[in-house]
């Protein structure tokens, strides 16, 4: 395959801090209308004296075309989707435009959320249509879409086990959530904020734990479990029946972190397995963009049993209009108001766009071409998979190890990383720490990605691992074809180096 | 045009693949299971055992295939709502309508900056760039030198905080404004814990002053000389109810003789007329990024910040990703990476500092091309167009007989209405404005209920005296009827 020329738009751009002139501006405010100032006086004297801004602001002052050609040059120096990205654990997806163009208009951008209901009528609606949806996909009683990302919802899940255990005056021996050391950080990160204490049960030889070690650190202090299914290593943990039995038995709560959902799309049900509660990332697996770290929305559904903690409020229909209501038993909060609205639209729509047949065949693709891409990634010099002794299929996702690569050539996973995107290709995701492998990758396809980009995607890499044994220099001095060299992370975590602002770089660079 | 066989007009083509699927065709599948081996889609199935597999089909609505109909279909529902364009509007309280700039939706529309999922700090060079800017500039109004990245909220932003400060000090009690916004008060509930956990925090209400809405700066004191060592005080100003605090550099004092932080909550567009909070001693500032160039989207728009002192104690408690200004293998070259990333939940799982995940970067991008498009001149611009919109507001809806406006000076942007000697509620006020084709004021009168029928009003750079005057007009018909 003849590989394309790419090259990443260089600008040199400086900073905006660096840009403009005294006295440009790019955005006057109306006038403060002569009655107003005649009936008011100057605003200076409206604030108490102390309270005043004394130093001058030190902002860019720049015109409105240099302002938008700035950022137009940002966001030229930006890869994203541009190329191909298989960003595992991300599920890349198509994000309509249509949708983009939609909660632009003032009927989504331009409402309050504290508005009138019966002024909010069309949110509520598919507020609650979608969370209809997701019941069908999940077997859940209720879905919330508070939580602003799926780590969000992994706290939702954390604060709704402490009210479910307070009201049962259960709060004082519950205190154990138990977690994989291959569920995402989150999963834990949460628990041990919301004053859990974490035991994470490590990986054996079929790539998940045993039951055994699960039963070993289930107790009557066991609160819940957090888990993925699959994980991003492709492998489905087959027992987790069997788990979520033990875990009851002993009176705790099951959370599916379903962030590995694109594989098991219309193939399981959260709520039919046992778990008692699960999250969706809309933001990934339901076609809502991405926009480099949200805005997202972790849609949290549970039970009947648990609905009544649910964070507040929740939205509810009485067969004529949509209201919003909450329970005395409700956690509260997680995030001000409903949730990011746009979103949830965009995942709405994104669900009507595919209907069932079409969200079952999204995942019979997903695994498809994740198994289609293995054999041949499997072909390349110094690539080999995780959990080699585990024969069979895997899931949407596989994790493979450059580690025979980087023995035999020094070259590592993020040197190769660094070298895709002198090909217009988006870096893959490695893996979370711990690393179980050496030099792990994660690519995920997805079903948006045609053979042809895959097939790209594979051509670039064989590309990169011949390099890596005839010229290993250009791999690892790479990337070549990008606005900038390889950044240097020695001082990035030294006090007098690091520099979030400008003012601090100014201040510790001497300049 | 060549002739050819025209279709019956009852005949449709083959669909084809589905708009979002390029292999979404039976051939394309067949070829890559022979290429693989694999007898049938359902074989890759394997590992989910059978009784894992649904017991009955899924049944969604009927797919909407083409996108005009599914637009429609959109539209058709979000018609049900009214816009705060199309009706005159007064809500605030945490979610508020300023105006966006065109660039602004430009930028953030970008497809490059909209799919940017991680990348390298080479080939999204760009978009850290903007990051780094969001940071640079809002380090500017707030006179601090250490911002992080952006977290979900202002009320998820003051929670990170508070526990951040717990941490620093080793102190488990907080004090709180009882005069916060309750869907705040709420979150920082959540985030401080439980009493029976491990390590709660205790949230501790300090009072306002009935007369004034300001902070009970005796209540304030006494707190602090008494019970558990305090770990951190958070203050907001302007307050929910929009004053402005006119003491913070007493109060800061008080909170750092009794060994606390100072944690202040900010409206980032009160900056360009208000003090930076470093300027009065504040150590962590939190706020939100709504303000800054992105629209309300229904609550959707919020973002929230938190910022420091450039000194590692209060940078070791960060749980945000911390972008920094990086070299690279080119002298001279600038680039961008992640500092102290260790310390987040993706380096350290549960022993990390919280947690982070996905968040608000998008909107980050917008606030970055907001600040600079109004630079110091525009910032103060605003100010001022606020503070003497809001108070001419206060002034005309003071002069009505039977409102009450009670802090009617010393305010940013949002204001107290009441209407306890009309006898009458905030929700009866409220359906009559709607009626009129206005959303009032936020009825506060379940959250604070010692205010009364109170309302919370907001006035922005976008009320004009005639908008103004169309409230009042319609408060007194109401008043008349």
């Amino acid at each position: 395959m003849t590989l394309r020329r790419y090259h990443g738009a260089t600008w040199d751009e400086p900073l905006v801090m660096q840009l403009g002139a005294p006295g440009r501006r790019a955005l006057r405010f109306a006038p403060v209308e002569r009655e107003i100032h005649n009936a008011i006086g100057s605003a200076i004297n409206l604030i108490p004296a102390g309270a005043r801004r004394r130093s001058r602001l030190v902002l860019p002052e720049l015109s409105e075309p240099e302002v938008l050609r700035h950022y137009l040059h940002l966001s030229q120096q930006t890869l994203g989707m541009m190329g191909i990205s298989l960003f595992g654990t991300c599920t890349m997806k198509y994000n309509s435009r249509m949708c983009e163009a939609v909660t632009s208009r003032p009927q989504s951008a331009e409402t309050h959320p504290a508005q009138p209901e019966e002024t909010l009528q069309g949110s509520l609606e598919i507020l609650r249509r979608f969370d209809l949806i997701l019941r069908a996909l999940s077997g859940m009683d209720q879905f919330v879409f508070q939580a602003a990302g799926g780590a969000d919802a992994a706290w939702v899940f954390v604060c709704l086990a402490r009210a479910f255990f307070g009201t049962r005056g259960q709060l004082a021996e519950r205190k154990e959530i138990i977690t994989s050391i291959q569920a995402h950080p989150c999963n834990p990160a949460t628990a041990a904020t919301a004053g859990f204490n974490v035991i994470t049960l490590p990986l054996e030889a079929n790539g998940y734990p045993s039951t055994d070690a699960l039963r070993a650190a289930v107790s009557q202090q066991t609160a819940a479990l957090m888990i993925n299914n699959p994980d991003d290593m492709g492998v489905y943990n087959p027992n987790i029946k069997d788990w979520i039995r033990i875990v009851h038995e002993a009176g705790g709560l099951c959370f599916y972190d379903h962030a590995n959902f694109n594989g098991v799309m219309g193939k399981v049900r959260a709520r039919e397995l046992g778990f008692d509660a699960c999250m969706f990332m809309l933001h990934k697996t339901f076609g809502a963009p991405k926009g480099g770290g949200g805005p997202a929305v972790g849609a949290f559904g549970c039970t009947a049993e648990l609905a009544p903690f649910l964070p507040a409020p929740s939205v509810a229909f009485d067969g004529r209009s949509y209201r919003l209501q909450s329970t005395g038993a409700s956690l509260g909060k997680v995030r001000e108001y409903l949730g990011n609205i746009p979103q949830i639209i965009k995942a709405y729509a994104w669900a009507r766009a595919m209907g069932a047949a079409g969200i079952t065949e999204a995942s019979d693709l997903s695994v498809l071409i994740n198994n289609y891409m293995e054999k041949k990634l499997l072909e390349i010099r110094g690539v080999t998979r995780s959990h080699p002794n585990l024969r069979g299929w895997r899931m949407e996702m596989t994790r493979y190890s450059l580690g025979q690569l980087y023995e035999d050539t020094g070259v590592s996973a993020a040197d190769v990383q660094q070298r895709m995107v002198d090909f217009g290709i988006d870096a893959y995701w490695m893996a979370h720490e711990p690393w179980h492998f050496p030099q792990p990758f994660t690519p995920e396809a997805g079903e948006m990605w045609s053979k042809e980009d895959v097939d790209y995607w594979i051509a670039v890499l064989r590309r990169i691992s011949e390099e890596a044994y005839s010229n290993p220099e250009i791999v690892k001095s790479a990337p070549h074809c990008q606005p900038i060299h390889r950044v240097r992370t020695e001082g990035l975590d030294d006090p007098e180096r690091w520099a979030t602002t400008w003012r601090a770089y100014l201040r510790k660079h001497g300049q | 045009m060549p002739e050819r066989d025209a279709p019956l007009a009852d005949e449709q083509p083959h669909p084809g693949a589905h708009p979002f699927m390029p292999s979404s065709l039976p051939d394309a599948k067949a070829a890559m299971l022979a290429s693989i081996g694999a007898p049938s889609l359902d074989a890759l199935f394997e590992q989910i055992p059978a009784d894992h597999r649904c017991t009955r089909p899924l049944v969604l609505p009927d797919a909407i295939t083409s996108e005009a109909e599914l637009r429609a279909h959109l539209l058709e529902l979000l018609s049900k709502n009214i816009s705060c364009e199309e009706n005159l509007s007064f809500l605030g309280g945490g979610c508020w309508r300023h105006y966006v700039p065109a660039v602004c939706d430009e930028i953030v529309g970008r497809s490059e900056f909209l799919t940017s999922v991680w990348g390298t700090s080479s080939s999204d060079h760009g978009r850290n760039q903007a990051w780094f800017e969001f940071c640079s500039q809002l380090g500017e109004l707030l006179g601090l030198e250490m911002v992080g990245l952006p977290v979900y909220s202002w009320g998820c932003a003051a929670g990170h905080a508070l526990r951040m400060a717990s941490r620093m000090t080793q102190r488990r009690r907080v004090l709180v404004p009882r005069s916060i916004c309750p869907e705040r008060l709420s979150i920082i509930r959540n985030y401080c814990g439980l009493p029976q956990m491990s390590d709660p925090i205790c949230v501790e209400l300090v009072d306002f002053e009935r007369h004034s809405g300001l902070l009970s700066v005796p209540d304030l004191k006494t707190r602090l000389g008494g019970g558990d060592p305090v770990a951190a005080v958070y203050v907001e100003t302007p307050s929910f109810f929009g004053r402005i605090e006119p003491g913070m550099s007493a109060i800061a004092q008080a909170v750092h003789d009794a060994g606390a932080e100072f944690i202040v909550g900010v409206d980032p567009v009160s900056l360009g007329v208000l003090a930076a909070p470093a300027e009065y001693g504040a150590d962590i500032v939190v706020g939100s990024t709504q303000p800054l160039g992105i629209h309300m989207h229904g609550g959707g728009g919020l973002g929230g910040f938190i910022a420091s002192r450039d000194e590692p104690r209060y940078a070791h408690e960060y749980p945000t990703l911390m972008l920094s200004i990086a070299e690279t293998t080119v002298p001279g070259e600038i680039g961008f990476g992640m500092s102290l990333m260790h310390q987040s939940s993706y380096g350290s799982r549960d022993k990390g500092k919280d947690w982070t995940g996905n968040s608000t970067y998008l909107w980050a991008i917008a606030s970055a091309v907001y600040m600079s498009m109004l630079g110091p001149t525009g910032f103060q611009e605003l100010g001022n167009s606020i503070l003497q919109r809001s108070h001419y507001a206060a002034k005309r809806l003071a002069e009505i007989e039977g409102i009450h406006v009670p802090y009617a000076s010393g305010f940013f942007k949002e204001l107290l209405v009441n209407v306890d000697e009309t006898g009458r509620t905030i929700t009866d006020l409220n359906r009559a404005l709607l009626r009129a084709r206005i959303f009032g004021g936020q009825d506060l009168s379940e959250a604070f209920p010692d205010l009364g029928q109170s309302a919370l009003y907001c006035i922005t750079e976008l009320h004009t005296r005639a908008d103004i005057d169309r409230l009042v007009a319609a408060i007194r018909e109401w008043i008349r009827a």
